[in-house]
């Protein structure tokens, strides 16, 4: 057998091929004529003012901040769900406060309004 | 061992047949080849169906959405049921011109699609489709595939980025925005069913239902379906693409074959999302006379997961697209408090529980626990629905006090 990660490696590889042959094959077969109006980039209408690599809403970098708490948050939990016929009741107790912590900043977060969408 | 067709045939049937060819070419190859060419052919041929799967995916998608909806879908293109209809437009699209945007991105704008499709045929590496037939039993299955779906946003983000263009730039924000919330809903539903099983594996988790988690963890369930369905991208939550107000959004810009990977990656992920659904809720290959004949988990599997499918569209066909505000507060100031609340109740009734309770006996008791959280979170809902509801309105029909009821935090923190 080949080791897990081994096998993920060989598909890795193998599933470039699915949307590499499709798209090198039509690339063969289809017309290019490219001319400047066609490149223009898609708009309703006028054509776009400014520059189109504008700043990032800062709302959205909020919103991504929360998920990182979250998301290492949900990365301890798994080992913990992962081995929780070996756990006792006082491990859970002490997840149940770690996810208290966590639930604390997101409720500071709620009422300081990072969540709502101005 | 030498080949026997009709040992080969049965090998088929009973799903051993890689077995058996390692047997039959143990003598003639070094082991390490005999495995690669083994894992070649499962690769190749799970991708193929994959690919060809979505053909008609779509095709069941447009016939059933046109049937809620009232209409006919596709009817002219291989018979009376357009059976041929997505295979034309396949065909379609493959002569059809790449045009790239002046001012694009090249690396990024042509890497996106490849990395979408890339990353939703590599999740099928740990669905178990029956017993034994896996591509690897992963022991850390479910969070292997929640790294490989988040793989998509970049891809969401490189498509936009790369575009050269505003409304494809908007889409990606939406993106990162919805598609990075909504994960978190789904990472703490799926880590009740882990609790349950005490393992990541996907064929353990399978095995281990002998209830099927839906009936011991509905709630948990139903949140993982909200937020698959969300991180798919597909309506009532398509933000990211909503064609009437940023156009396509992420792939505006993307023509011809390009644009078709997107469309495949698209349905790809949402039949995995169905394929995963029924491996964690719904018992995945388990069914009667599994033991006996193993190809009937086979068939089991499929089953569920095109009714799952089916469920997805249904629901994509019923509701209409939600407001970026309203996506994001349902899933911060719902989704993410009752699914916390969730995995930390069930991992204490689970460990009150005790360990030699009968199976049934056991579920019943989550399930009574899980229905009332939701209901109970529901009736919070409710009675803040009620409030906004009840907001007495001044003569311009402006709420009197719209500023205290709509955004109690946000005018706080504008007279700080």
């Amino acid at each position: 057998m080949l080791s897990d990660w081994q096998f993920i490696g060989l598909f890795m590889a193998l599933a470039v091929v699915f949307p590499g042959v499709p798209i090198i094959l039509s690339r063969l077969i289809s017309p290019s004529k490219p001319n400047p109006i066609k490149q223009q980039t898609y708009e309703c209408g006028v054509e776009t003012v400014g520059d189109t690599w504008v700043q990032f809403k800062v709302q959205y970098y909020i919103f991504a901040l929360i998920f990182v708490i979250f998301d290492i948050e949900a990365v301890f939990l798994f080992p913990i769900a992962a081995a929780f016929d070996q756990l006792a009741l006082f491990a859970i107790i002490e997840v149940v406060i770690f996810v208290a912590i966590l639930a604390l900043g997101l409720a500071y977060a709620w009422r300081n309004g990072a969540l709502e969408w101005i | 061992m030498t080949f026997n067709i009709l040992e080969f045939l049965q090998s088929i049937v009973s799903l051993e047949v890689f077995d058996y060819l390692r047997d039959v070419w143990a003598g003639d190859m070094p082991a390490w080849l005999i495995e690669v060419i083994l894992d070649v052919v499962g690769i190749l041929s799970v991708s193929t169906f994959m690919l060809l799967v979505v053909l008609y995916l779509i095709w069941i998608e447009r016939k059933v959405a046109a049937r809620i909806q009232d209409r006919i879908g596709p009817n002219r293109v291989g018979g009376r049921f357009g059976l041929l209809q997505t295979v034309a437009d396949a065909l379609k699209l493959l002569t059809k011109e790449h045009i790239t945007p002046a001012g694009a991105d090249k690396v990024a704008f042509n890497l996106a699609p490849l990395i979408i499709v890339v990353a939703a045929l590599l999740v099928w590496a740990v669905i178990p489709f029956a017993p034994g037939v896996i591509g690897t039993d992963l022991n850390i299955g479910v969070f292997y595939i929640l790294a490989i779906t988040s793989v998509s946003i970049v891809s969401l983000l490189l498509a936009g980025w790369g575009s050269n263009n505003k409304y494809a730039l908007l889409g990606a924000f939406r993106a990162v925005a919805q598609l990075v919330s909504y994960e978190i809903p789904m990472v703490l539903a799926l880590l009740v069913p882990i609790i349950l099983a005490s393992s990541m594996s996907m064929q353990t988790i399978v095995e281990s239902q002998s209830v099927w988690n839906i009936i011991v963890v509905p709630t948990s369930a139903l949140i993982f379906l909200t937020a698959a369905m969300a991180e798919m991208g597909r309506a009532p939550f398509d933000l990211i693409e909503a064609e009437s107000e940023i156009i396509a959004g992420f792939h505006v810009e993307y023509s011809g074959m390009k644009f078709a990977m997107f469309m495949l990656a698209e349905f790809i992920s949402a039949f995995f999302m169905a394929a995963l659904f029924v491996t964690i809720y719904l018992g995945g290959w388990r069914g009667p006379g599994v033991a006996e004949f193993p190809l009937l988990g086979l068939l089991y599997f499929f089953i569920k997961t095109f009714a799952m499918f089916m469920v997805i569209v249904w629901v994509r066909a019923t509701f209409p697209r939600v407001r970026i505000d309203q996506l994001l507060d349902f899933n911060w100031k719902f989704l993410v408090p009752l699914s916390l609340v969730l995995v930390l109740t069930v991992a204490i009734v689970e460990k009150a529980l005790p360990v030699d309770l009968n199976v049934w006996v056991r579920a019943l008791i989550h399930a009574a626990v899980n229905l009332l959280l939701l209901f109970g979170a529901l009736e919070l809902v409710r009675r803040y629905a009620r409030k906004l509801r009840s907001v007495k309105l001044d003569e311009a029909g402006t709420p009197r006090d719209a500023a205290e009821t709509h955004r109690p935090a946000a005018t706080a923190q504008a007279t700080d």
